[in-house]
């Protein structure tokens, strides 16, 4: 299989989809002649013009606002917002207009817009451009959040958020872009609300998505060269998100960890320890830890930084205490 | 116009008046929940801005929304039950009297949050352009939403993109309770506009031939593919904000002063003075509404609340992705 990276396979979920659906657009800040300003949207506008690729003045909130009447009237827009942290000033269209308008219209429109947005931490880009924003996305009924950790998956699912007739938050994590994994040719479009078993174990289970995936695949090494068996689930899907692969292998192991690049209070690690208390306590034999990023804004300086994004030997530490009975 | 169109017309604006008129009195009697904004004296600016419109063309606005959705021929049987929350209201009863739609005749919301709408005219816009269809886009808002910076967002867009659109604001003077000198640091809404560069005018929203007359030609620019056009219609709500608000700061001159004005006996006056015209033919008109509105309230009498269980219905398109949690209520 050809070797693509995040970058590379998130590009082609989108020109492929282009291909495939005359309604499908892209439009944000810099993505057209600039190509993004991470290069994801490289070429797109020389193969499908500027009615279907074109640049916006910087106004967040419009652009989610545009994509929400654009999918009204016909279209499927995939608008791309600069980081999570610009999303922050298109809140009220997300969360006001496109999550609930469905809803409180009863079922008569239909909002398939995919809202691309690369986030996360770990390049000193300080407390205004490195934030892990999921949980904020994951509480809002009406929209799906979906974070891919490997280039598959972020074709597949980008593909599967393009042809699904409901809102999606597409998050990017900006430090994978340049990593890189097999992707079959011709992959076909994933789906939408399941994790996947990336290694098993019976010790424990770690649970994670994102970045976080590949932290908590570390930490899994790690464990193995001392004898313990981790199980690595990535949700893939943060909403929905898969309830049931995650207690079923809680129930196996007994113990859980979650990883999450983001800050532990009302988190994702909060939902998916809360969930797997309710569908298995009986079979817990410990509780559930949370490793999480730290509850600061990011700071500046590379040490800091550092300290507030977890890593393989927390990841390490945290299922030690657990096998120690030492929480 | 000849007298019968102008007999429509005047039918639209009773419409839209006897309506709420039927809403305040269910709203007093406590059949009606929440917030409730009504359109009363500012009758005008929505039938004459939708005046020249086709049925593909799009129409969104704000809260204050039964008129936009009555005068695009929304059914006012729908429209009382939505307000008594029943299963049969335009919107199941799940958007109340704030968001009234009717996608079936592109009516497309009623929003809650000032300036809210107007990227959303910007992407309806966007997308009769890019789809080469020669819909025209209708947005109403307060004088309230020139605030906010969505709406400057959008304004922006419009032209940038020359978009279909023509945006309507309701210069009613108020937002809420703070008056246009109080909250604008300029009180002209089409000088406010002049930045964005498409033409911009303002005109006397209390009657229907100026508000027909500017909008047909903001129409036939949109529609002709040259972009948008601002028109603030000053206008005038004749009761308070909201159901709720007995507007105490402003003074029974101010109101009189514009109940002067009040654009449903300057139509009929206007009527009389180009047409022979009976009082018994506006007589007969407003009887009939009248007798639409009694059905209407009948009808939203005699319907039936959305069952609980159905309570996440509509949530997504594939309804397995909403899954309530044990920790719901429901």
């Amino acid at each position: 299989m050809p070797k693509v990276t995040y970058r590379e396979a998130i590009n082609q979920a989108l020109a492929e989809e282009m291909r495939r659906d005359a309604r499908v657009v892209v439009f944000g800040e810099d993505v057209a002649e600039y190509e993004g300003s991470f290069k994801v949207t490289r070429g797109l506008l020389k193969e499908f013009g500027p009615e279907r690729v074109f640049d916006t003045p910087i106004s967040e909130a419009a652009i989610v606002g545009a994509a929400i009447g654009a999918a009204i009237g016909g279209m499927r827009p995939v608008p791309e917002l600069m980081t999570v942290n610009f999303a922050y000033v298109a809140m009220d269209q997300i969360v006001n207009h496109l999550a609930v308008m469905r809803y409180m219209f009863g079922g008569q429109v239909r909002l398939p817009v995919t809202i691309r947005m690369p986030g996360g931490g770990g390049h000193q880009l300080g407390s205004q451009h490195s934030h892990s924003a999921e949980p904020l996305f994951t509480h809002v009924a009406g929209l799906k959040v979906v974070y891919p950790a490997t280039p598959a998956d972020a074709k597949a699912l980008l593909k599967a958020a393009i042809r699904d007739d409901n809102p999606v938050i597409f998050l990017e994590h900006e430090g994978l872009y340049n990593s890189s994994g097999e992707v079959a040719e011709g992959l076909e479009a994933g789906r939408i609300g399941e994790a996947q078993v990336l290694r098993e174990g019976s010790d424990v289970t770690l649970v994670a998505y994102g970045a976080m995936t590949h932290v908590a695949l570390e930490a899994a090494d790690a464990l193995a060269s001392e004898g313990l068996r981790a199980e690595v689930i990535d949700l893939r899907t943060l909403r929905p998100w898969d309830q049931g692969r995650v207690a079923d292998s809680v129930a196996r192991t007994h113990r859980a960890v979650v990883v999450e690049e983001a800050p532990p209070v009302c988190g994702i690690g909060a939902e998916v320890a809360a969930t797997i208390t309710e569908r298995v306590f009986d079979r817990l034999d410990g509780p559930i830890l949370r490793v999480s990023g730290a509850d600061v804004p990011l700071p500046y300086a590379r040490q800091l930084e550092q300290a507030c994004i977890p890593h393989a030997p927390d990841v390490v530490r945290a299922v030690k205490r657990l096998m120690q009975g030492a929480w | 116009m000849n007298k019968k169109e102008l007999m429509r017309a005047y039918r639209q604006m009773y419409l839209a008046r006897a309506f709420e008129t039927r809403v305040a009195e269910q709203y007093t009697r406590g059949r009606i929940g929440g917030f409730c904004h009504l359109y009363t004296g500012e009758e005008a600016v929505a039938v004459g801005a939708l005046w020249h419109l086709r049925p593909e063309d799009y129409v969104l606005g704000s809260y204050r929304d039964h008129a936009y959705y009555l005068i695009r021929g929304g059914d006012p049987r729908k429209a009382m039950a939505e307000l008594f929350g029943h299963s049969d209201g335009c919107c199941k009863g799940k958007g109340g009297s704030m968001h009234f739609c009717d996608a079936g005749m592109n009516f497309f919301g009623g929003y809650g949050i000032v300036g809210g709408m107007c990227p959303i005219a910007v992407g309806l816009g966007l997308a009769a352009q890019r789809l080469g269809e020669k819909r025209v886009v209708v947005c109403f808002f307060g004088d309230g939403a020139t605030n906010q910076g969505v709406y400057h967002e959008a304004l922006n867009m419009g032209t940038l993109y020359q978009l279909p659109i023509v945006w309507v604001c309701e210069n009613n003077q108020y937002a809420i309770g703070t008056s246009v000198p109080r909250s604008s640091a300029v009180e002209s809404m089409s000088r406010k506009a002049a930045a964005y560069g498409m033409p911009a005018e303002t005109v006397d929203g209390m009657d229907f031939f100026k508000m027909q007359s500017v909008s047909e030609r903001a129409v036939a620019r949109a529609r002709a593919g040259k972009g948008p056009t601002f028109i603030e219609a000053k206008c005038y709500r004749y009761r308070g904000h909201s159901m709720s608000d007995p507007a105490t700061y402003r003074s029974k001159e101010e109101v009189e002063f514009w109940r002067q004005r009040d654009p449903l006996p300057r139509m009929r006056a206007a009527i009389r003075h180009d047409f022979e015209a009976e009082d018994r033919e506006f007589e007969e008109v407003e009887a009939e509404v009248g007798r639409l509105l009694s059905e209407a309230v009948a009808f939203a009498e005699r319907g039936r609340e959305l069952p609980v269980e159905r309570l996440y219905e509509d949530l997504y398109v594939d309804e397995a992705a909403a899954s309530p949690t044990s920790a719901g209520p429901a």
